[in-house]
């Protein structure tokens, strides 16, 4: 059957998408997966990574095109070649990651994306139309590189509303926004389907979801297993149908006493290589033994900058500004660092913490050739090195397709495990990572945050950077935000909750906020 | 029905080995197509390109002997490549071994000693990896982008042998031809058998492929070397100094390019002449990359390079078609092999039209 009736009538579906197969290869991402979003509606779409969502939305969007299935537009088959197709027909998407030239205005990048003969100064007048109308604060002629994550966000969505959109789709848009900023964002998200526009919000974050969606569908391995109201859900019978299984919840850390300091960081300043990169300002803080510092913020903030200087992947010309157990060790390398019982996981997977064409075992030396008698007299000891992969791919029950698979064919979350389980393997007496679960599944996530808790335990410093609050709510024992570059006073986390860590995020500090209070 | 690229999850090792294969296959194609329309029968040109020159013990030596120059380059820029270091110079960096090399022999003159040889090789191995250094710190010192300096100082190392050999290198009884004295015996790489044309040089070749191709995947600079070239930021997490392995990579490959250079003139040649090389270090990239940056694969690559060189000549004598044929024998094996490797990291798939609804 096919609907007949165009526009509006309420029986037929703003878009429909009926039986949708991708494969890739002998993956399959959608598995006739159906979806049905009315006009007006606020539709979540939920699933772990790697669930299918990206690959759905690809198709509705023009940019992949499905194996089998078809897409319906108010009851009529549609065939979506290209972006254009589905912006001609009034979708609109917000990327998560987004393509924006740094060097440019906010009007020059939008004009960008239009058709040729359309002047800048025209796209800047409407901007400040819509930044008006929808109270989304976006000055035209700022460069995007002065532009916080958000007020980028804030680039694609008006680049979005200018083309007059029916539907628009948004991937994971809060991931990178502070509670505040996400809050201004369900306002206009609101505010836009009063106003009849359809919206398809991916997410996993239930919360946000229940707040402000009125049906989910929620996908599992490709597949739809469910399709509800979440505002008649919990949280947990949510997570429960995107995971299939309940979660281990992540065993909070008992009551210890936090031992001596034994990773201090005094009055460290960097000037960035990169002329976008961030300065960081007289970072100062310590951590001790059994202790679990959370730093939050959000990113760009000087994160990377941080974590750079913190491992010693750029050394800092004083070597007092920092000390492993007392040690001062600014200018030491990240392989002196090592030696001393560091241990550090970068943010980037692929392509830094790991290289996607390297078997595990050689993956296993990238950070280990030093400390974990791997290489002799400049030759590498594969056998050695096998079976350290193979004993972290069991400890941290790492899902691998063959015994030394290449990196690359891991999943985001099992790749986690392995490089998190590499640093862990040799019980490091600090240990810094930074977004240590950022796009892993609920799984994998706990797993990855229990090693740390029971690290800390043992009396080990842990420092976690990371833009997921709820993380750094679960697992930190105090926290710190870092914003523009500064750090602000690290508090102890019974003493946080989301507003002050949101406040601390967007950079108002300590004076704004009451008193500092010294993790003491 | 339409062909879509899909990505493979892990490379394809049998693709790994085939699409050179394949490549060779294509350019035979592209070749025969190509006499045809030269009114040559195809079979006739491709057996006197690629067949007649393995049918006599001479041209079968000669083969050897040109193979060896290509491989020893090769197999420097085979580690440049695999760091993603773009060392296009290695014809100057020859051209420099030679040179320096060269001088030493004539400066040694007659003089008779076995440690002439040793020391004139040392000078040429000296002479190309001097010579690449100037890229190398232009790179990690200024952030020069490596493919024009290497490049450009390749004319300048050609444009100071014909300098060299037309002024102070002349040899002062040659007539005032632009070539140096012949070499003094101690000075020249001794035969491998008596009255054949092959020398110390080809062993230097094949020995060395046999010390990479054991040392690259077991040692641990052999895996810095591949971290830096596939992610350099995970090359930094390691803590492998970035620079510390440009300069590697770029001197170990001047390196052997020079010491390929000097081999040719003291080896094949015996003096110095205002062109030494029909383009060894140009046609070595192709034989770096035709042998998948693998030393044993660099050796086949190379003996097939040479074939085509040996195989040009006997054209232009049989068919009395120009030499640069020969080069666009190489230029259509490059570009095949580069298409044929897609194939390694994706699968050709034939898509039936989905069914209409």
């Amino acid at each position: 059957m096919t609907g007949t009736t165009k526009n509006g009538a309420h029986d037929v579906p703003l878009l429909e998408a009926r039986g949708i197969t991708k494969q890739f290869g002998t993956v399959t991402a959608n598995d006739t997966v159906d979806l049905v979003v009315r006009e007006g509606e606020i539709h979540a779409l939920l699933g772990e990574n790697g669930a299918g969502k990206s690959t759905l939305v690809k198709i509705l969007y023009g940019i992949l095109e499905p194996n089998a299935g078809n897409v319906l537009w108010r009851g009529e088959a549609i065939r979506l070649r290209a972006p254009a197709d589905a912006q001609a027909l009034g979708i609109g998407m917000v990327f998560q990651h987004f393509s924006l030239f740094e060097a440019l205005t906010v009007a020059e990048n939008i004009t960008l994306a239009l058709p040729r003969d359309t002047s800048t100064r025209e796209v800047a007048r409407k901007v400040r139309a819509i930044s008006a109308e929808y109270g989304l604060p976006l000055d035209p002629d700022r460069h995007v590189y002065r532009l916080s994550v958000g007020e980028r966000q804030r680039i694609e969505i008006v680049r979005c509303l200018m083309q007059n959109p029916r539907l628009i789709i948004m991937d994971e848009p809060t991931a990178v926004l502070t509670p505040q900023e996400a809050d201004k964002l369900f306002e206009t998200l609101i505010r836009l389907a009063g106003e009849g526009c359809s919206i398809l919000y991916i997410s996993h974050r239930l919360e946000e979801v229940k707040r402000i969606c009125s049906t989910a569908t929620v996908l599992r391995r490709g597949k739809v297993v469910a399709a509800c109201d979440p505002r008649k859900e919990t949280a947990a019978s949510l997570a429960r149908m995107m995971v299939g299984a309940d979660i281990d919840d992540v065993k909070p850390p008992g009551e210890h006493a936090f031992g001596p300091v034994r990773l201090s960081v005094a009055g460290l300043s960097t000037t960035p290589e990169d002329p976008l990169g961030t300065a960081l300002h007289d970072i100062s803080f310590e951590v001790r033994g059994g202790e679990v510092l959370g730093i939050a913020g959000v990113a760009g903030n000087g994160q990377e900058e941080l974590f750079e200087a913190l491992s010693g992947i750029v050394p800092v010309r004083r070597p007092e500004t920092m000390a492993i157990d007392g040690k001062p060790v600014g200018r030491a390398g990240i392989n002196a660092r090592r030696r001393m019982g560091a241990a550090f996981a970068p943010e980037e997977r692929i392509g830094e913490a790991a290289v996607a064409r390297f078997k595990l075992s050689e993956n296993i030396l990238l950070s280990g050739h030093e400390t974990e008698g791997v290489v002799s007299g400049g030759f590498i000891n594969a056998r050695g090195a096998r079976t350290l992969a193979t004993e972290v791919i069991e400890r941290f029950d790492v899902r691998v397709g063959g015994p030394d698979p290449e990196a690359g064919s891991l999943s985001g979350g099992n790749l986690q495990k392995f490089v998190v389980g590499r640093e862990m393997r040799r019980a490091p007496g600090v240990v810094v990572l930074s977004q240590p679960t950022w796009g892993v599944d609920a799984g994998a996530a706990a797993v990855i945050r229990q090693a740390l808790i029971d690290l800390a335990a043992q009396g080990s410093a842990v420092v976690v950077i990371s833009q997921d609050l709820d993380e750094i709510f679960q697992i930190a024992d105090s926290i710190a935000a870092i914003s523009h570059g500064r750090l602000s006073a690290v508090y102890p986390a019974n003493e946080m909750d989301m507003e002050k860590a949101g406040l601390l995020m967007g950079g108002v500090h300590a004076s704004e906020t009451g008193e500092a209070v010294d993790a003491a | 029905m339409r062909l879509e690229l899909e990505r493979r999850g892990e490379q394809s090792r049998v693709m790994t080995v085939l699409s050179p294969v394949i490549a060779i296959g294509l350019t035979l194609v592209a070749g025969a197509i190509l006499f045809l329309l030269a009114g040559i029968h195809p079979a006739e040109g491709i057996y006197t390109y690629f067949i007649s020159p393995v049918t006599t013990a001479y041209s079968a030596q000669e083969v050897l002997v040109k193979a060896s120059p290509l491989i020893l380059i090769a197999l420097g820029l085979s580690l440049c490549f695999q760091a993603n270091v773009w060392n296009i110079g290695a014809e100057g960096q020859y051209t420099l071994g030679a040179i320096l090399g060269g001088w030493l022999a004539l400066a040694f003159g007659n003089f008779s000693s076995p440690l002439v040889l040793p020391a004139v090789l040392v000078a040429g191995i000296a002479g190309g990896l001097l010579w690449a250094a100037i890229p190398a710190l232009l790179k990690t010192v200024f952030r020069t982008n490596e493919i024009l300096t290497s490049l450009m100082l390749t004319y300048v190392a050609l444009l100071l042998l014909d300098y060299l050999v037309r002024g102070p290198l002349r040899d002062p009884a040659g007539f005032n031809f632009p070539e140096s004295a012949l070499f003094g015996p101690s000075a020249v790489l001794p035969t491998l058998a008596s009255g054949g044309r092959l020398h110390l040089g080809v062993l230097f070749a094949f020995g060395l492929a046999i010390i990479m191709a054991f040392a690259m995947p077991t040692t641990l600079k052999g895996f810095q070397i591949r971290t830096i070239g596939q992610a350099p930021k995970a090359a930094r997490f390691a803590g492998f100094g970035t620079n510390g392995m440009i300069l590697f990579v770029f001197l170990v490959s001047g390196g052997l390019a020079g010491l390929a250079g000097i081999s040719e003139v003291s080896g094949t040649i015996g003096q110095l002449l205002p062109v030494i090389s029909p383009g060894y270090g140009f046609t070595a990239i192709i034989v770096a990359f035709l042998g998948r940056l693998n030393p044993i694969g660099i050796v086949f690559a190379g003996l097939i390079m040479s074939i085509s060189f040996i195989g040009g000549e006997a054209a232009q004598i049989r068919l009395g078609l120009p030499i640069d044929v020969a080069k666009v024998f190489q230029g259509f094996l490059l570009f095949f092999i580069l298409a044929c490797d897609t194939l390694i990291y994706y699968r050709l798939r034939l898509l039936k039209p989905r069914a209409a609804t």
